[in-house]
């Protein structure tokens, strides 16, 4: 059984933490080969290569298949998709998209959001925002899945897998890119930082968000936020951490002002520490905390930021 | 133009989802069931695209167990035209897979010829995120997901999307399905009138087997069990000691 791996790739570069994360999920099944697809991707290639259990890296160099357009990716899948028992990506926004379109055209079940590989056929996913997780056994000849990855430790590098071209044949040309909108950072990504410090309805405003990022930048943080915080206009849709939003887990997440809503811990529960401050001693938060402390985060915040 | 807008039936958000002791599902007897809240988005965009003349009809279609009529009676009583329900399994413990969903949708689309399809990026209870797209495919139409804003320009639709680290805009050619996210919009509340005026709008009734679709699962449901808990842990009285418990634990 081999595995054919989508992978994510942004402005030229590997997403490596969620590659990596994706083969550690996958790699018991076989094989596995990494499809890099765009034009201008060589880098990405290069890097996939190098990822422990990656025995090979198919390159797509095609303009047709930048900025992660669905349609032209889907088809250059379901072309590949004849030597594959298994094709998986990470669940990315860019996944999310191209890979339910190609299960359909392959005329088989996506299986979204993987959190546990049990065997070649059965899968376990959350459901119900996490209220439930729901193990599946797929009867369908071709697998094809998203895999959510902050359930799974990432390879190592150090391998050397050869990288072979492949061509895209269909280019119906159904939507064209226009441009994008990428909040420009120097802060660590969401999905794949070592520490994030959310911020959540408790905040107030927009304006006093202002005080979660600077704790998050002593911490050397990610920011992510609740999604009352989205909601109520403090934070920008894509730092929304829970079902709806992002899933993290990194060694140690700070709930500022948020309750703990079912559909936010469905986010951050798999963090390794959890700190909540919340001034609400009955906060739903404080029961998956590691650390609470209950107190007004207008004053614990700036304190903490001195201190720490 | 006609705009075509798929809804769910689905448990409601506020309700306290849980796992049947026998571990076959989620208890879905007697809880309260409402539209899948991405789908009223998804309506309201379209009565929206009516409002503003781009849109002629709105036509709302349902698959599921019969209930489902109720979920497009919210739909007409929003401001959809007229309703469709698929009738294609009798317990609501039995949901239908996004794959026989959308060929079902596409058998409703062959007769409809709508020029743009709207619906919710994801159901809230099986999670999949995947009817939009693989209806798309099916028809060879192009697809724009998680759209939170949307113009239609002549024959295309200038799509913006939300993606990780920001948003994409994309110039999708119609026919086209666009998939919504929560900031679309804000949909609205049904008036008493018009929910009064929504019980008389057409609602056709037909079964899955009325288009000749096979709705059996793919996927078997091997099990359903509780998420793993977190153990809470201790409450610190200052800021201080917190600083100093998370440098004991290697933290910071």
């Amino acid at each position: 059984m081999t595995v054919l791996l989508l992978a994510e790739v942004s402005e030229g570069a590997l997403a490596i933490d969620a590659v990596a994360k994706t083969v550690s999920a996958v790699k018991s099944l076989g094989d596995v080969h990494v499809l890099v697809a765009g034009k201008g991707g060589d880098e990405a290639a290069a890097t996939a290569a190098t990822l422990d259990g990656v025995t090979k890296v198919l390159f797509a160099p095609d303009h047709a298949l930048c900025h992660g357009m669905a349609e032209p990716t889907a088809a250059l899948i379901v072309s590949l998709a004849g030597d594959y028992s298994h094709i998986a990506a990470p669940s990315t926004a860019f996944a999310k998209s191209v890979m339910p379109r190609a299960a359909a055209m392959l005329d088989v079940m996506v299986i979204s959001e993987v959190i546990g590989v049990v065997d070649a056929d059965t899968f376990e996913r959350p459901i119900y925002a996490g209220n439930a997780i729901q193990t599946v056994k797929s009867s369908d000849a071709t697998k094809v899945m998203t895999v959510r990855t902050a359930t799974f430790d990432a390879v190592g590098t150090g391998g050397s897998a050869p990288v072979e071209e492949v061509a895209l044949s269909d280019t119906a040309g159904l939507s064209e890119w226009v441009e994008d909108k990428v909040a420009a950072s120097d802060r660590p990504d969401l999905t794949s930082a070592g520490v994030v410090v959310s911020g959540g309805r408790g905040v107030g405003s927009e304006e006093d968000f202002a005080l979660i990022e600077k704790l998050a930048d002593k911490l050397g943080a990610a920011v992510g936020a609740s999604r009352a915080a989205v909601d109520s206009g403090y934070a920008p849709n894509d730092w929304q951490v829970g079902q709806t939003g992002k899933v993290v887990a990194p060694d140690l997440y700070v709930a500022v002002g948020i309750s703990g809503a079912i559909q936010h811990l469905a986010g951050m529960k798999d963090s390794k520490i959890i700190v909540a401050i919340n001034k609400d001693e009955e906060a739903p938060i404080f029961q998956v905390a590691d650390y609470g402390l209950v107190a007004d985060l207008f004053t614990a915040v700036p304190e903490l930021i001195e201190k720490i | 133009m006609k705009v075509l807008v798929p809804v769910k039936r689905v448990i409601d958000y506020n309700v306290k989802v849980r796992v049947k002791a026998d571990g076959t599902g989620v208890d879905l007897a007697n809880v309260k069931m409402s539209m899948n809240p991405f789908d009223e988005i998804a309506v309201e965009e379209a009565i929206r695209l009516k409002e503003a003349g781009t849109a002629t009809e709105v036509v709302a279609v349902s698959i599921g167990v019969k209930q489902s009529q109720e979920t497009l009676r919210t739909a007409l009583a929003m401001g959809a035209d007229r309703a469709i329900l698929i009738v294609a399994a009798d317990d609501v413990h039995n949901d239908i897979e996004p794959l026989a969903v959308a060929k079902l949708l596409k058998a409703v689309i062959d007769e409809e010829q709508p020029g743009l399809v709207l619906a919710g990026k994801q159901a809230i209870d099986n999670d999949m995120n995947a009817t939009g797209q693989m209806l798309s495919a099916l028809l060879g139409w192009s697809q724009a997901t998680f759209a939170s804003e949307i113009k239609v320009e002549g024959d295309s639709a200038v799509v913006t999307r939300e993606v990780d680290g920001g948003l994409q805009t994309i110039k999708v050619k119609m026919p086209a399905i666009v998939t919504v996210d929560l900031r679309l919009n804000e949909p609205r509340y049904a008036s008493l009138p018009n929910i009064m005026k929504a019980k008389k709008k057409p609602l056709d009734e037909k079964t899955a087997a009325d288009y000749d679709v096979d709705v059996t699962p793919r996927l078997a449901i091997v099990k359903t069990t509780e998420p793993a808990t977190r153990k809470a842990g201790e409450m610190v009285g200052s800021v201080d000691e917190l600083v100093s418990k998370l440098k004991e634990a290697g933290a910071v």
